[in-house]
């Protein structure tokens, strides 16, 4: 058990510490900095004493290790595009973001665990029909192509939703919301729906899965037998037996809600990381790419970690196969 | 000539042609996936207007509804863009795009994936540890982003921009964002296979660790390869259009679909509509029949996945 957790977290340092590497490769070798920071007559002398001032004529290994320390301050560089400290850009729109993600993941849990749990005791039903021919569409769908008509609907014709922006956003201090508005909520309701279809999809699926394969184990025979009436088995002992794969994947597509939150940022120009990522790429500016590449690895490698370390604790199965196979 | 007959007949006779016949879903994918991709194929040909012909445009034409709305035009069926080309045919020349690019890079990925899963797989070793770890570490991220930064990589590095750039660098994007399922599933197999005789048999011959694995394993490992690929088709077209979309992909000179779709965003709130949602129809209808085939392909030839 003990030393499970210790390769648990030994991996997950170890892709860390890749991340970081490949986000030191983007910074440094991906276009010329020096040729980023000086004017077209600078002349070659001049740009080689840059070049030693900033130490880039090091070895590599040097310079990744003072790479290493320098973002263990927080300290990223500077953005080309807009001259602003990368650290003060991501602190800035991180809150964002991570509204727009939250709020999607509880919509995906809110509507998907119960479509999951009709479409499991009715497998034949009209409604359940109509909830996997949805399931279909938002798989087949891409987001941006959900965004779109959704605007169009809600935003064009109906003109009861904002499209674009957060609205008015209240400063708490280091942390900027627009949860405790109503043009704020009004504006979050279409991103966040967008980001989260796919997740409640996905939860859909799982949780009716869950329960067809649950609802035929003799335990449930059991419980029947004691007499429990069907609310207490479907909600008490089969929900609660299918919901523990549901943790782990819903843990580890809150990594893919950050990603998938670039696509719906774009669409409704929603100010966070992904807007500021994108802007990046379009721009070639290679210092936030790189920050933002470390940012997200950071973020997915707890996620993981989490989830690994909350799987261990939830499935007690886990715990005695892996201490039995010694490893 | 008797041969390809012979062929026919018992592909015809074969489980796998029967299990196509009695699902009326995949049929129905089958037809419009064909329709889709003739269309797309033979846009120089069949489409009605030229949307590369600069001097066939005519902005007076530009921003034509649809033909049967208040002020559309029959010569352009489902209207015209701001530049006052026919949304028809560059639907058409997009889906060409969006289907080339498409096969482009899962063909890509399915090489690099395939030889990574080979080499690793049979030599094991340091090798095989380097490359499982690198797969490792790209799968604690979403394809999607790992394309978006490959993308911005190679657009960073090359500096200045051209088409064939662009598409170039957004076949390797979404290419090398996609090996390692290959990768992983082809070592898998080769570990099973390389236990087995005939890989014995051949060494015993005397073949090279090459020739083993490009004329003995390779065509005993194919059948999840080709299942991944079809299902991997649906994902590229995706991935291909967010990029486009988000900016980063096709420009807007040859448009793909995402591209298409990226151009009537900025005309919706005018009451444009048709030049965001017709391509946008089109690629959902195309990757929907996409994945019903490839479902139907992993169930057919995988018995015991279902």
């Amino acid at each position: 058990m003990f030393q499970l957790l210790l390769r648990r977290i030994g991996h997950s340092i170890f892709v860390l510490l890749a991340v970081a590497l490949m986000s030191f490769l983007i910074f440094q070798f991906v276009g010329d900095p020096v040729a980023s920071m000086v004017g077209q007559e600078t002349s070659m002398e001049d740009r080689q004493k840059l070049r030693t001032e900033l130490g880039l004529d090091r070895p590599v290994i040097v310079q990744f290790g003072d790479f290493v320390s320098r973002i263990a301050t927080g300290d990223f560089g500077v953005s080309y595009r807009d001259g602003q400290p990368v650290m003060k850009l991501i602190m800035e729109r991180l809150p964002a973001t991570i509204e727009l993600a939250a709020v999607a993941a509880l919509f995906a849990l809110a509507l998907g665990i119960p479509m999951g749990v009709y479409c499991g005791l009715h497998p034949d039903g009209a409604l359940s029909r109509a909830f996997q021919a949805i399931s279909l569409l938002g798989v087949s769908l891409p987001p941006f192509v959900i965004g779109i008509l959704l605007i169009l609907l809600f935003g064009v014709y109906l003109r009861i939703l904002p499209t674009f922006g957060r609205g008015e956003v209240v400063d708490l201090g280091v942390w900027q919301t627009g949860l405790l508005t109503a043009s704020g909520i009004r504006s979050l309701v279409m991103p966040a729906v967008t980001l989260g279809l796919f997740q409640m999809t996905l939860i859909m699926r799982l949780v009716r899965a869950g329960m067809i394969e649950v609802l035929g184990t003799d335990f449930i025979k059991f419980t029947r037998a004691r007499g429990l009436d069907d609310r207490a088995v479907y909600f008490r002992h089969a929900l609660k037996n299918t919901l523990v794969p549901v943790i782990t994947v819903v843990g580890l597509q809150i990594g893919s809600l950050i990603a998938f939150s670039i696509i719906v940022e774009t669409v409704f120009q929603w100010p966070g990381l992904g807007l500021l990522f994108i802007r990046s790429v379009q721009f070639s500016d290679v210092p936030v790419m790189s920050a933002y590449l470390l940012f997200v690895g950071v973020i997915f490698v707890t996620i993981n970690l989490v989830v690994d370390l909350l799987y261990l604790a939830v499935d007690p199965r886990l715990r005695t196969a892996a201490s039995e196979s010694g490893s | 000539m008797n041969a390809l007959t012979n062929g026919f007949r018992r592909f015809l006779a074969s489980d796998l042609w029967y299990s196509f016949r009695r699902s009326r879903v995949t049929v129905a994918a089958a037809v419009v996936t064909a329709v889709l991709v003739v269309g797309a194929l033979g846009a120089p040909w069949l489409a009605p207007h030229d949307p590369y012909d600069l001097s066939a445009l005519n902005l007076m034409d530009s921003l034509l509804p649809p033909a049967w709305l208040e002020g559309g035009d029959w010569r352009y069926v489902l209207g015209t863009d701001n530049q006052g080309r026919d949304i028809l045919s560059t639907i058409m020349y997009g889906t060409r795009l969006s289907l080339i690019v498409g096969l482009c890079s899962v063909l890509l990925a399915m090489v690099v994936g395939i030889l990574l899963g080979l080499v690793s797989g049979y030599l094991g070793g340091l090798v095989d540890s380097v490359v499982m770890r690198i797969a490792d570490v790209q799968l604690t991220f979403p394809a999607i982003l790992v394309a978006l930064l490959i993308d911005g990589v190679i657009k960073a590095t090359a500096r200045g921009s051209n088409e064939n750039l662009a598409m170039a660098a957004v076949v390797f994007a979404i290419g090398l964002s996609f090996w390692v399922q290959y990768a992983r599933t082809v070592r898998g197999s080769v570990l099973v296979e390389k236990g087995k005789e005939y890989v014995m048999a051949a060494r015993v011959l005397g073949l090279g660790p090459a020739t083993i694995m490009s004329r003995h394993l390779l065509r005993n490992i194919m059948t999840p390869v080709l299942v991944i690929g079809t299902i991997n088709l649906a994902l590229a077209i995706i991935a291909e259009a967010t990029l486009s979309f988000l900016g980063v992909g096709i420009p807007s000179t040859q448009p793909s679909l995402g591209t298409l779709i990226r151009i009537g965003n900025d005309y919706l709130f005018s009451g444009e509509w048709w030049i965001a949602v017709f391509p946008a129809a089109v690629l959902g209808t195309l990757v929907l029949a996409v994945n019903l085939l490839g479902d139907w392909l992993r169930d057919a030839l995988n018995p015991r996945l279902r």
